[in-house]
């Protein structure tokens, strides 16, 4: 045999023996345990085929006084529509503040880069609990931004943060901006400066540099960055309860409640159909994008 | 700087399974316990490490190492949720009451072999036989008390200051906080209506429901921990939780917050107790726990720490531990039982079917999104 | 930069931080609240460190953290050399697919769906415990790894071809090219891999909140107990301790860079002086 069909053989073992492990890994950790969850979403507690679960997401519904007049609520479906108004918010302003500084930060000279990277990163390296615990102290009735208004002589007495949607979507904000920041910064820190400058030698305006070069070359990473924000922020469950006063319920808590009430079917349901909407919400995106992307 | 921390990452690793190894010599008992968190005297402000105590006591009595891993839950409900699903074993559990009865009714729990618990003869008979084991199979009882209302004097009129009523009290808007669990928030609604709280009569729950809604608009925020920084900063002046955590909020509260405590009428009364699991790999070790955990030293410490009442004779006539307390402490802590009475076993929650259980759980969702 | 940007980077910071400075002022505090500032003490660091319990699950976490790491960061390396070189277009949607999954779903849903699992599985064979270390560290690098890949793929397809075709006509074995030449190039990819591997298995609550099993308590999970007592401020002096260390190493390893980019750069004018000594 010649020199080059064994390198050939041995590129190919090496080959699979490099896939394999995780190929085994993604099949066994990530596809299994999904079925697991379609396998109890339409299942009862004798293991018998049942829409039953599915079907109380969509129907069950709940007596609501709303101005005085009572109403009746399709109660998940009310949820999930405001689980996903709060998360929808945080990522528009995660994305509004983010990108600009993702931009600087792409144009900064490779050491300021990698501090203020670093520097963004530091609070993710204490716990996500202890944070929105001083986030409390934060925005109390009697904390540190109110009392400081006081101070400043205002009277804030019938003004409150915490327990508004504001203070969640505060929580959520605070706790997931690095992740909007990191994907887009990536992508732009590899973007070709010459076809900015291209741009700005054929006339564009800075806007239109940004609108018709920056922006479309950055989709990808403003994608993975709505990705990274939207989906832990439809979720999350204790953000809503510290923040938020116990006043916002959401789907994450939802979730929750059902798994600590012992209801594991239908708990999976609920996650089995937040679990499709955000596939199909995710596809739609990536679609759009690439369409723009080869316009 | 990222090879840096790549290094350190890697020598991290190697230094922590060396640890992990260290702790590995020897043959070695292993005993699970699983209890709420913050509820054994763990060593801090001088108080006694209980486990640690254990450890050391059960080596120089039986000349054997015995290795403790102590887990926490934050709920009943969370703690069953994990048991009842197979996911986790453990040899000792602390619920409370009317978790007990379902874990019993369920073949959850294991009786126990009152041979190895000599100290079982400190417990007061008041305490044995009750609502939740009434043949005294399963339980060893750890500490009581009731849900009583804590106040601020300098926000509340004193002539407002009575029964449940005050949750309710329009005056007092948007500074009230209720229960975030299900069960403490109905129960209030259901007290003040006198209404059963084992109730398994929709309607009944659906009356408690609409006291719930009724009260919404004026509560400030539904809480459990979060409750602590509220009172003592005066964030809110009105709120319901355990009798002995009142004095917790008294020692950190603000100058210009007076925190006071009283129990309405009618008023939830619990009892939490240690039983052993079904899947529980060590019985006998776990009933030598059991039996020192009842012994006086740590069960005072742990009195002391946890600050609700104990049914162990060894504490509540430990003379020290009473001098310690205070009169007005031990008033609260222990003296209602005088007051209430009889009535107590009534006051506190059974266990409920499951169909009960799914609908207030639906109830409280109806409460939270409305 | 323009004072606009200087505006508004301050900004940022003062966002990012602010939670981070009230954790640290109330580590001081005499008190047990967590609100209201009644003096100064070093209390709770006492406390802290009296806290056997607490300290335990720092050490449980950090174990965790490391080994989820350095298992997704190696596995994740080599998944991502391996999708590179695939020309199987079919498995190449399939894995990329697979990969894109734990970061499509909430990590609620990555939870319970592995409990299930480990559940499931753990009745089949009838064991007493289905949770352990084991299931929390395989929860763990099942939501590293896709971020790992991410980091190191792109570094792949940056690569010049040529490279590592070259090494290989020099008479290189394809794992020796594959050392001496590819992994230099991607090394950057890899390292920021691993470090977000390891942030993000540090600061996760969820996932851990139910794969977790007997006698394993990571820090989230301790400080999410204490909800019937209360959390104290003894939490805030760890989260005090923790940004200090991680200042003190940064502070370290950027004053080590400096200097061997001075290194490098006397290294050059040496070379340069040199020539033109020669010249």
């Amino acid at each position: 045999m010649s020199r080059k069909n064994t390198l050939h053989a041995q590129k190919g073992l090496i080959q699979r023996l490099v896939l394999a492990p995780y190929s085994v890994w993604a099949l066994l950790f990530i596809i299994v345990p999904l079925t697991f969850v379609a396998y109890y979403a339409f299942t009862d507690n004798n293991d018998q085929f049942t829409m039953r679960n599915i079907l109380r997401f969509f129907n069950e519904t709940s007596s609501v006084v709303k101005n005085g007049e009572t109403r009746e609520v399709r109660r998940y479906l009310l949820i999930f529509g405001r689980s996903l108004k709060l998360a929808v918010i945080s990522t528009v302003i995660c994305l509004v503040a983010g990108y600009p500084f993702a931009y600087m930060l792409a144009r900064a000279p490779a050491r300021t880069q990698s501090i203020l990277i670093t520097i963004i990163m530091i609070p993710m390296w204490m716990n996500f609990l202890i944070r929105t615990y001083a986030w409390m102290t934060i925005l109390q009735d009697k904390g540190v931004i109110l009392n400081f208004l006081r101070t400043l002589g205002l009277r804030v007495d019938n003004f409150h943060i915490i327990g508004t949607e504001t203070a969640v979507v505060i929580g959520m904000v605070y706790d997931y901006f690095p992740y909007m920041i990191l994907p887009i910064y990536s992508v732009m820190a590899k973007m070709d400066l010459k076809l900015i400058e291209a741009a700005h030698d054929l006339g564009c305006s800075g806007a239109g540099v940004l609108r018709r070069v920056i922006w479309p070359l950055s989709l990808p990473g403003v994608i993975s960055g709505i990705n990274m924000v939207l989906v832990p922020s439809i979720s999350t469950f204790y953000i809503s309860q510290k923040l938020g006063n116990g006043m916002f319920y959401l789907i994450g808590d939802a979730i929750e409640q059902q798994y600590v009430a012992n209801d594991l079917h239908f708990a999976a349901a609920i996650a089995f159909i937040l679990m499709v909407v955000l596939l199909v919400c995710m596809a739609l995106m990536q679609r759009a994008a690439n369409r723009r992307a080869f316009a | 700087m990222k090879k840096t921390i790549s290094l350190l990452l890697c020598l991290a690793l190697v230094l922590s399974i060396s640890v992990a190894l260290a702790g590995c010599g020897g043959k070695t008992r292993t005993l699970n316990v699983y209890n709420w968190g913050e509820y054994i005297s763990d060593g801090s402000e001088g108080s006694l490490n209980t486990i640690k105590a254990f450890e050391k006591w059960y080596q120089e009595t039986y000349g054997e190492k015995v290795r403790v891993n102590y887990t926490t839950f934050a709920s009943n409900e969370d703690m069953y949720a994990k048991l009842s699903s197979g996911a986790v074993s453990y040899d000792l559990v602390i619920p409370s009451d009317y978790m007990i009865a379902r874990m019993a009714s369920e073949g959850m729990l294991l009786p126990l072999n009152f041979d190895n618990i000599p100290n079982y003869q400190y417990i007061d008979d008041s305490f044995r036989g009750l609502y939740y084991d009434p043949q005294n199979l399963y339980t060893v009882p750890y500490t009581y008390g009731v849900t009583g209302i804590i106040y601020d004097a300098n926000v509340v009129d004193e002539a407002d200051v009575g029964g449940w009523e005050l949750m309710w009290n329009e005056k007092y808007a948007g500074q009230i906080v209720q229960f975030n669990n299900p069960r403490d928030a109905f129960s209030t609604a259901q007290y003040k209506l006198g209404i059963d709280v084992n109730s398994t009569d929709h309607a009944d729950w659906d009356r408690a429901l609409e006291e719930l809604k009724a009260q919404k608009p004026l509560v400030k925020s539904y809480v459990m921990d979060e409750i602590y920084n509220m009172m003592e900063s005066g964030e809110a002046a009105i709120g319901a939780y355990y009798a002995g955590d009142y004095f917790t909020m008294v020692d950190a509260q603000s100058d210009d917050v007076d925190l006071q405590f009283y129990y309405p009428e009618r008023t939830n009364y619990f009892v939490d107790a240690m039983c052993i699991p079904s899947c529980c790999q060590d019985q006998e070790l776990a009933e030598i726990f059991i039996n020192y955990m009842l012994s006086e030293e740590p069960a005072v410490a742990n009195a002391a720490f946890i600050y609700y009442a104990s049914p162990n004779s060894l504490v509540y006539e430990n003379e020290e531990y009473l001098d310690e307390l205070g009169e007005e402490t031990v008033e609260i802590l222990y003296r209602f039982t005088d007051v209430f009475g009889e009535r107590l076993n009534e006051f506190a929650f059974r266990n409920l079917d499951a169909e009960t259980l799914s609908y207030i759980t639906s109830l409280w969702e109806t409460l939270k999104i409305g | 930069m323009k004072p606009v940007s200087k505006v508004y980077t301050a900004l940022i910071l003062i966002f990012l931080f602010a939670p981070i400075i009230i954790l640290l002022v109330f580590s001081f505090n005499a008190s047990k609240s967590l609100s209201v500032f009644s003096g100064f003490s070093l209390h709770w660091y006492e406390e802290l460190f009296r806290d056997h319990q607490t300290l335990g699950a720092v050490r449980n976490t950090l174990i965790l953290a490391v080994s989820a790491a350095l298992i997704s960061t190696a596995m994740g390396t080599a998944a991502a050399v391996g999708i590179y070189r695939l020309r199987n277009r079919y498995l190449r949607v399939a894995l990329d697919t697979a990969t894109n999954i734990p970061m499509i779903n909430p990590d609620i849903i990555t939870g319970i769906s592995l409990m299930l699992m480990f559940v499931y599985v753990g009745r089949l064979f009838g064991a007493a415990t289905s949770l352990n270390f084991v299931t929390m560290l395989i929860a763990h690098v099942t939501f590293c790894l896709p971020y790992v890949i991410l980091q190191v793929l792109p570094k792949l397809q940056q690569m010049d071809k040529a490279l590592p075709e070259a090494a290989m006509d020099l008479g290189c074995t394809p794992l020796r090219a594959f050392f001496k030449v590819e992994v230099p190039e991607i090394l950057p990819g890899i390292l920021t891999g691993m470090i977000m591997a390891f942030t993000l298995s540090l600061d996760d609550f969820v996932i851990s909140y139910f794969t977790a099993g007997n006698g394993f308590e990571t820090l989230p999970i301790r400080i999410y107990d204490m909800t019937k007592k209360t959390v104290t401020p003894k939490m805030y002096a760890l989260a005090t301790i923790i940004f200090f260390v991680i200042l003190a190493l940064l502070l370290v390893s950027n004053l080590m860079d400096s200097e061997t980019s001075q290194d490098v750069k006397d290294a050059r004018t040496k070379k340069k002086e040199r020539k033109k000594a020669k010249a």
